[in-house]
This record gives C-alpha cells, structure tokens and sequence, in this order.
C-alpha cells in the first residue's frame, strides 16, 4: 500500500512538474515572442531589443523556466505587464476571496449531496427519486450564469432579498460576507450538488445490483442497513473521487460565478489579464489553479487506495 | 433456535405447495411446483439451466431474485405462510430461520468487509446473540469447518482467503444463526475437484451435526447423491419426478430423468477403446514454455496431435492447459522449444505466421457467446473463413456456408440471422462451422462444453467425435471434465502447475499405477452411487495413516 | 414510439424536436430571420412586441434575429470542435488499443497528463498568448477536448478487443484494418455516440462560457455566449433580454442530454440483460 501510495505522490509531483513546464512554455510558442506582446503596436527593433536584454529572453529558455520556477517557489510571481504591480501581491487577497467562497459551497454542498444522493438510491423509483433525478438533469444542463441570472433577477431584483453583487473588501465582517455571498455560492451549490448528487446515487446502485447486496437481502437485513452498511463503503471510491473533481470545479469554475457578480476573485483576475496579455499574472493564475487541482486529485487518489480493502490489504 | 424435538426426523419443517412465479412479461419459470422437508432431512434438486432451481431455492425464504415476483402457492415455514407475512416479519425469517449458501463465495460476500464481521451481523442483527457469544459462535464454526487458523481466519478480508476456504467461511456465515433449513445453491461447483470433495464433505458434515434441513441444489447428480436423501428433477420451471435418492439413480421412471442418469454415468466409464497411433504426428510441440509476465505458465510441455486422433489436455484451474492452447497458436509467445506443424517449426508469434499455417490450426472456444461478433449474421461468420483463405466468389461462398450449417446440424436458413437469438448449443455448433471452414488439419477445443448443459454438452461431443470419424480432424481437447476426456480422449496428457504429469493412452493414464496427482484427480471426480463420498473419505483416511 | 428496435421516452423524444428546432434554426437561420441581424430597428432596449418579439438590444437591432444568426455560431463551432477532437481522439484511442506496447504507454501518459490539468485553465493559458481567434478556440478546445474521446475510445477498444471474437479473427490472420472496421467500430459505436452528444454539450457550453467572459467569440460576430454578455448589465433593471441567449444555451443541452440518457440507458440494458 505505501509503495502504491508514494507512487501516487511521485506521479503527482511529476504531473505538478509537467504543468509547471507547460504553462511556462505557454509563453514559449508565441508568434512573437513576450516582448512582441507587451509593445504590441510600438514595437520597432530597437524598443524589442531593449525590453528583450530587460526582461532576460536573450537567454536560453531551460535557464529562465529554472529561474521562473525557483522564483515562484520563493512567492516572487513577477511583476504584472499591465501596470506594473507586483503580481504576488495582487493575488494574494483574491486567493483568499475564491477559497472562501469555494469552501463556502463545498461545507454546505457536499454532506447535501452524499446525504441526497444516498436517500435516492435508498428510495429508487420513487416520486422522490424521480424529481431529485429530474432536478438535477435540469441544472447540470444549464450554464452557471443562466442559474446566476435567474438568482439574481427573483432573489435580488424582484425581491430585494440578497445583493445582486458581491462587493467584499479586506475588513468585511465574516457574516457579512456570507450574505454578500449568498447568491453565488447557491449558484455554484445548485451546480456542484446536482453532479455530486447524481454520482453518489449511480455509484450506490451500481454496488446496489452485486451479489454480496442480494446475501445481505438473504440475511434478513432492511434495505436501508444495507444501503448504508454493505453499499455504501464499497462505493466510497468513486464517491471521494467525484466529490474531489466538483471541489477542483469549485475551484476552476468560480471563473464565470466571480464574472456574473463582480466578485474580486482570482478567477476574474485571470479572466481579465487573458483579454489584456498580462502574461505572468496569467501564467501564476494558471499554475495556482493548476496546482490545487492537481493536489486535490492527488488526494482522491490516496483516499480512494485507503479506502480499499483490496489494496490496503493486499493479500 | 434448533429446539430438541420429540420426533427431529419426522417433523414438517418446510412444505411448498404449487409454488408459481413469475418474470414481469408473465412467463412463469416455476409453475406448480410443491415440496416437503422434514427436519434434518436433505432434499437435492436436480436441473439443467433454466430449471428453475434456484428461483425454487430462493423462493423459501420468499425471495425473488431481479424482478421475478412469486405469483402463487404457499410457502409454509411450520405451518406458516411466509406469503402472507409482513416485510418485517419476513426479514426475521430470512438468515435466522432459513439461511441461503450461494455458488459463488467470492461474490456472495462483500470485499469491504471483514469476514468474521459478516458472519457476526447475522445473529447480531436478528438479535439473537451479544457481541462475545456471536463471536465465540463464529470462531466455534471456523474451527468446525477446518478453516486454517480458525482464531484469526475472521480477521481477514475476503480478498485474502482461497476460494475453497471462503466457501467454507459462508458455510459459516449460513449457519451463524443455527437455522432450521439450509438452502445451498451449487455450493461447490465454482470449485476445482479436488477442492470440491472437501467442501463437501465438510457440508455434509455439518448438516448432519446440526441436525438441519437442507434444499441442495445442483445440476450433477453424482454429487447430489452424496448428501440428499430425496431427489427432485425440475425441467423448464416443472417438476418432472420425485423419489428417493437411490431410486433415481438406479431406478428412473421418466424418460427426461433417466437421459439425464445415463449421460452422467457414461462420463464414469471409459469409451474410446482404439489408442494406437493412426499416423505421424500432424501437430507437435516440443519442450514449449510460454511465460506472463514473471510468471511461468507453461513449464517445457511436449504433446502431439495426430490426424482422426483426439489428445486431451486434462488439469484444475491454473494448471497451464489453456496457456498451452495460447502457446500452440501463437498468442503466447514462445520463451523456449517449438511448435511444429507437418514437421515445420513455426514462428513464435502469430504475426510472423503465414496464413496456411494459421488455416490449418484452429480454435473453438470455452463461451460461444463471446466468440461470435454479435453485429455479423451467422452467413458472414462462417462465410468469411471461406472467403479468406480460398477466395472463392460470393455464390460459392454461399453454398459453403449452406453446406457447412449442415454439417453442423442448424438449419441452412440460419444464414441470415444474427447469432444473438441462438441458444448456447447452436452458438457452439457456429462455432465449429467456423472452424471447420477453414478445412483445418487440427482443431483446438478450449472446454467448448465447460458452458453447456449437460444434455446439450453430450450433443456437442457427438457431434464433434462424427465430425472427426467423417473429416479426420484431429482434436486437441482442453478440459478439466474427466468424464468427457474418458468419453472422447485417444490420449491424455495431465497438466499440474504448468507441467505434463502423466502422459499416454487414456485407458492406460486411467488405469494403475497411477501418477499420485492423477489418482487424487480421479478420485475426487464424484460417482454416481449415495456411498462415494464416504468410501474416498474413508479410504484417504486410511492411506493417510 | 419506436426507434431502431427501442422505445423512446417522452423525454428523448423532447429532446429529439429540441435538437431538431436548433439545427433547423442553424441551417435555415439567413431565411427564417425576420429582420437583418445588424440593422437598427427602433430605440436601444425597446419593449418586446408583436412585430419585436422578444424586443430590441442596446443598439436597438432585433433579439430575436440576432439569435437565429448566433445559432449558426454556437452551434457551428461546437460541432466543428466535436468533430476535430472526435476524429482525434478515436483514431489514436483505437491505435493505442489495438496496437498495445509501447504506442499505448505513450499515448495514454500524454492524455493523463493532459487530463490532470484543469481544461478551462490551460485554455486560458493558451488563449492569452495566442490571442482569441476562431481558428485558435476551435483547435485549442478539441486538443483539449480530444483527451477524452481518447480515454473512452481507448477502452471500449480495449474491452471489445479482449472478447473471443476478435482473437478469432487475429488468429484467423486479419488485418489491423479489418479488425478494426469489422470487429470493433460496429461494437463501439453506442457509446461513442452517447459520448459525442456529451462531448458537443460539453464544447457547446465552452465556448459559450467563454464568450460570455469577453475571451471566446470577438465583436463585431456574436454567438449566444457573447449576447448574455452584451445583455447582462439589464438583469439589474429587471430586464429579461440575458436569459434569452442563457435560456437558448441551457435548453439545447438539456435537449441533449435528454437523448443521451436514453442512448446510455438502452446500451447498458441490451449488454447487460440476457436473452
């Protein structure tokens, strides 16, 4: 187990490694090259050459990832192309926005879902299983900021129950900030919940239908122990994986959420700096992003080896 | 609870009558079937697939399995009828009162589960015992069934244990509740036969020791007849007679039944009289080993096949004899030695094979239902051999095809169907057509009855053995069923852990002296009488000593 | 209802018209428009009405034509990426099944790697260097796209490839291509077909995220992803024009999922049920 363990580790620490390669090389296969991109239109030889010598890209490339990567470890994120500030220190607070509210729709979504998703399987067929089911198709299907904008215009709008923007600063009161929040964390917990809810009730009926379920039937035991006692831990696997993937979502896809309600995320942060070229707030957006879903599948993984008797005891 | 009985041998316990049920689109796969169980009595239902056994089985702890429903009859449990009762009262019925053993342990219990967990929840759920006594009961059990550290057996997952002792430990799980019928569904024919015989001989002791009473149900009646005292035979969802155990064997009165005893007897005495070597060898192997991985599968195995001769490959599970079949055709690379065909070596690996070489040895397989393209008619399946290596036109083709469904014995019209509508049988015989398309000198069946009912197993070796009077294909034949090799074998070789044990005629492999392993694999193939069981055991204790 | 031998639920059904109204509107949209998408009709933001059914936009062109022209784009450009990343992803998934070794290890380490990368991201990534050309959406996104038609096409190969049939036609001595064309594509095609439809909603969704967030599809063109854009400072006047391109976008995917559930559904049934 511990030697598939560190497996998992090293895989991961590659794949992180990998990442880091990728989307430093991002800026490698320009048409031009970062200093084309920043001049853009004033770019004449002379003004090249001179950003070029500044900016280190006479060098060779491998010498100035090793430099990249050795200066992000140590938090230096560069400076931003656009005005100039320094990019760690901008990211800093929005790393902190997007965590919370991510953690925000997790601590709610996630015992929802599970405790949802196993009442479904546990009622299959029913009137309730059959609306949960159909709820959840509806808003798996729809983009997050049709929900956001249908939130926003009954919830904030038509009544002036939550505020339709989430404007939060550094000194907001923790309560607060949960009602600045309210709408877009229902928004991406309407999102998540569906997905985790469908996953955990499909991966329970697909244990559902062993022949290990139909001995616990023959034992005498009610449906309900057995859902719980003989399904439920075999099914754990997949559950943890899927609720680690709706978590990265949480992560990633608080783009479009932070977008819809002004939020100052990370998120948006990235969004903007796509449109303007700012390079290396995108590239230590990406490798932040990038990192934490990497580490979050890296935890499902381990999760899901320890969670398995087959390979926690091997033989 | 076992309670002491004034009469334990003449008490009603269990009494079926004109039980039915049925699948959702109506068709009934049990129809009017009753039954009678007295205490400690042992009932063996005999059947075929389709029988409807095991629905029967289920059907006394009032269980319908999928979406089959019990459509009428009464289940009476002492006098009560379990169809009337309550969901609750009925879950207090099933494991405490009347247990199930299903055929496979390995699936029946749960991986993320300790066993002794597993066979503690039963007495612990129906609240018949605490903590300690249900763990002290299970460890009494254990140490009862032989398993090896009984102390500590438990402890382990499923995954850890071989599947003779995990059987063993469901035996355990079964009797956690001391209930007062067993029912056992083909408890041991996932098992090897060596590995069959203890497991066995073990649940008829305990059925004896507790006193209880048990449906046991299997489709091989030799091994029936060792623990039942009465016999049921069930065809198509209906019961076809009942009696008692010696009477069926010796003394059949329907004509499904004594088929049924003829077919298994014939397996218990040795056909094929003819052993010289008609011709030189078509087909050999010299010194083989093929390897998976680290592992050696074959150890340097020499066999050779001659035309019109049938040469069994004979061993349990994991003896090697199915990668020697993978060796011989070339999925399995060779590591050392060669495979000649004609007197030519051959390439080690089937893609440096010429197509002659690959026309003349083919293949039949152990699941036809796998083994035909369930996208292709039948017509297209056996026609693209023919197309392939002779290149004939479309309208000879045809007739080969027609001429081929013939042979077999399917109707030439089936040219046109998919394969997906066919029994398990006629797959086979597609199967053989497509072999035999290719007009090869050798034919390598891989257990091509293993899947088949008996009955229908039987046509199929017959209709392989006129195949080979009429065309003079040789056959090599992979099985672990020494009944067919002693039916259709010229030659046999037996296989143990990769390597050939024993090797020559068949009346001269199965006659003494006996290579041990050979003698132990002979001994522990049940016989068709009630005192088999007893006489190996005695006889191995005997020896042992 | 009936089709190929199944019935089709209500629900497949609605999806099936769903599908069929968009593809109608993508095709015919140039005919079916009632006013010229980019012409000025009346004032910025005017009521819906009988001759502006679903009203005018900022500029004051028509809502409704604009739409029926967006589909084209939305539609035209998640159906390029499905194909482009189908034709991919199948080609060298049934490469790496059917050819093993070391082609399969390489393959498949590429696509984990790529697949432990969160997509949304590294487009972005891309896009900011590449800037937002259509060309450069359409390849990215079915590169990126591709990696999972590999996964799933990698592994129906490699199941179907281990059944008796197609060992009896290697042994048989068939060709690579013959096998592949004969013996697995007909096998693989109910799931690959399911995962089409998932994949098209998937790129759909996509780039109409990304329009909406200013870096997919550039003005002067106009997909729905952009027009919830352009519209959605008027959800906070109570405005419903944002939910018209969100609305469009939410229901074609659940037209498709729809389908999808119900191809999913009778694939598992007719290979797990015994005759």
């Amino acid at each position: 187990m511990f030697k598939l363990i560190s497996q998992r580790l090293a895989l991961g620490f590659l794949t992180l490694f990998a990442a880091s390669v990728l989307i430093f090389s991002g800026t490698e296969v320009l048409p031009g090259d970062l200093a084309t991109a920043i001049l853009q239109n004033n770019a004449t030889p002379e003004n090249l050459a001179v950003l070029r010598e500044q900016l280190g890209l006479d060098r060779p490339a491998a010498v100035r990832y090793v430099e990249w990567l050795d200066n992000t470890v140590h938090g230096d994120l560069g400076k931003s192309l656009a005005n100039d500030w320094d990019v760690a220190e901008e990211v800093g607070p929005r790393l902190k926005n997007t965590l919370f509210l991510a953690s925000y729709a997790a601590v709610i979504a996630v015992p929802l879902a599970v405790f949802l998703g196993i009442m479904a399987a546990i009622r299959q067929g029913t009137l309730f299983d059959r609306f949960i089911n159909g709820f959840t198709l509806l808003t798996i299907s729809v983009p997050e900021y049709f929900l956001a904008y249908l939130l926003v215009k009954y919830l904030a709008v038509h009544h002036f129950w939550f505020p339709s923007l989430a404007n939060v600063t550094e000194d907001t009161p923790f309560f607060s900030r949960l009602y600045l929040l309210f709408l877009p964390m229902l928004t991406l917990l309407l999102v998540t919940l569906a997905h985790m809810m469908r996953m955990t009730r499909a991966s329970v009926l697909a244990i559902m239908s062993n022949p290990y379920i139909e001995m616990a039937y023959l034992k005498g035991l009610p449906k309900w122990k057995i859902v719980i006692h003989h399904a439920l831990p075999n099914a754990l696997a997949p559950i943890i994986s899927v609720i680690v993937l709706n978590l990265a979502y949480l992560i990633v896809g608080v783009v479009v959420v932070e977008t819809v309600f002004v939020y100052p995320g990370l998120g948006q942060l990235l969004v903007d700096s796509v449109s303007k070229h700012d390079v290396p707030v995108v590239q230590a957006c990406g490798l932040i992003f990038a990192s934490t879903f990497i580490l979050l599948n890296l935890t499902a993984d381990v999760l899901g080896i320890l969670s398995n008797p087959r390979l926690r005891m091997p033989r | 609870m076992a309670t002491p009985d004034i009469h334990p041998n003449h008490d009603l316990i269990l009494q079926i009558d004109h039980l039915a049920v049925e699948v959702p689109s109506g068709t009934r796969i049990v129809d009017d079937v009753s039954l009678e169980l007295r205490r400690g009595e042992v009932l063996g239902l005999i059947g075929e697939s389709g029988a409807g056994k095991s629905t029967i089985g289920l059907a006394a702890l009032h269980y319908g399995r999928g979406a089959c429903r019990i459509a009428g009859g009464a289940i009476l449990l002492e006098g009560v009828d379990l169809r009337k009762l309550d969901p609750v009262a009925c879950r207090n019925i099933r494991g405490r009162r009347v247990a199930y053993i299903a055929q496979s342990a390995a699936a029946a219990f749960n991986p993320a589960i300790r066993i002794i967990d597993q066979v503690m929840e039963g007495p612990l759920w129906h609240g018949l015992m605490n903590e300690a006594e249900a763990r002290a009961w299970a460890l009494e059990l254990f140490h009862a069934l032989d398993l090896p550290n009984p102390d500590t057996f438990g402890d382990r997952y499923p995954h850890q244990v071989s599947g003779g002792q995990l059987q063993r430990a469901m035996a355990a799980m079964a009797m956690s509740c001391r209930p007062d019928i067993l029912v056992l569904d083909e408890p041991t024919t996932a098992l090897d036969v060596t590995t069959q015989i203890e497991v066995l001989a073990l649940l008829k002791k305990l059925i004896r020791d507790f006193n209880t009473a048990a449906l046991y149900i299997s489709h091989d009646l030799a091994v029936v007849a060792q623990v039942a005292d009465r016999i049921m035979v069930l065809r198509h969802g209906k019961m076809v007679e009942t009696g008692p155990t010696s009477q069926i064997l010796l003394a059949p009165s329907m004509d499904y039944t004594h088929a049924l005893v003829a077919e298994r007897k014939a397996a218990d005495t040795l056909s094929v009289i003819s052993s010289e070597r008609h011709d030189k060898p078509v087909l050999e192997a010299h010194d083989v080993t093929g390897i998976y991985g680290t592992f050696t599968a074959v150890k340097k195995v020499s066999i050779s096949v001659a035309r019109g001769e049938t040469v069994a490959v004979v061993g349990e599970s994991g003896s090697g004899k199915s990668s020697l079949a993978r060796l011989i055709v070339g999925l399995l690379p060779t590591k050392t030695g060669a495979v000649k065909l004609h007197g030519e070596t051959l390439a080690p690996a089937l893609r440096q094979r010429n197509l002659d070489t690959l026309r003349k040895v083919q293949l039949i397989y152990q699941q036809p239902d796998v083994a035909l393209n369930p996208h292709q008619t039948i017509g297209e399946i056996i026609g693209r051999p023919v197309a392939f290596y002779f290149n004939r036109t479309p309208a000879e083709v045809k007739a080969r095809v027609a001429e081929l469904l013939r042979l077999v014995g399917l109707p030439e019209d089936y040219a046109g169907r998919l394969s997906t509508a066919l029994s398990g049988g006629q797959k086979q015989r597609i199967c053989i057509a497509r072999a035999l398309a290719a007009e090869p000198d050798v034919i390598i069946c891989d257990e091509p009855t293993s899947a088949l009912d008996q009955l229908v197993a039987d046509e199929i070796l017959k209709l392989l053995k006129m195949l080979q009077d009429d065309l003079g294909v040789g056959y090599l034949f992979i099985t672990h069923d020494l009944g067919i090799v002693r039916r259709i074998a010229h030659r046999t070789a037996v296989m143990l852990k990769g390597e050939i044990v024993a090797q020559g005629p068949t009346a001269e492999i199965f006659a003494p002296p006996f290579h041990p392993y050979t003698e132990k694999l002979l001994s522990s193939v049940p016989e068709m009488r009630t005192d088999w069981l007893d006489e190996v055991l005695t006889k191995r204790v005997a020896t042992a000593r | 209802m009936k089709l190929f031998g199944h019935k089709v639920p209500f629900t497949a059904q609605l999806g099936m018209v769903i599908i069929f109204i968009n593809a109608f509107v993508a095709i015919f949209g140039p005919w079916i428009s009632p006013f010229d998408p980019t012409d000025m009709v009346g004032d910025s933001w005017a009521d819906a009405d009988a001759t502006y059914w679903l009203g005018l936009d900022n500029l004051g062109r028509d809502i409704l034509s604009r739409m029926i022209d967006g589909a084209r784009l939305s539609i035209g450009l998640a159906l390029m990426i499905t194909m482009l990343s189908f034709s991919i992803g199948i080609v060298t998934g049934f490469t790496a099944a059917v050819m093993g070794k070391w082609v399969d290890i390489i393959l498949s380490r590429i696509v984990d790697l790529l697949l432990s990368l969160p997509t949304l991201i590294f487009a972005f990534v891309v896009l900011s260097v590449l800037g937002t050309d259509i060309p450069v959406l359409v390849v990215t996104l079915a590169v990126l796209d591709s990696t999972r038609v590999f996964r799933l096409a990698r592994s129906v190969a490699v199941n179907i490839n281990a059944l008796d049939f197609v060992e009896a036609a290697r042994l048989r001595g068939e060709g690579l291509w013959w096998i592949i064309r004969k013996e697995i594509l007909p096998n693989a095609v109910p799931p690959l077909v399911a995962e089409f439809g998932l994949r098209f909603s998937f790129a759909f969704l996509f780039i109409a995220a990304l329009s909406f967030l200013g870096i997919g599809v550039q003005p002067p063109d106009a997909d729905w992803g952009s027009m919830v854009r352009d519209y959605r400072d008027m959800i906070s006047l109570d405005g419903i024009q944002p939910l018209y391109p969100a609305g469009a976008i939410a229901l074609l995917t659940i037209g498709i999922n729809f389908v999808v559930d119900w191809i999913l559904a009778v694939h598992s049934n007719s290979t797990t049920t015994e005759p």
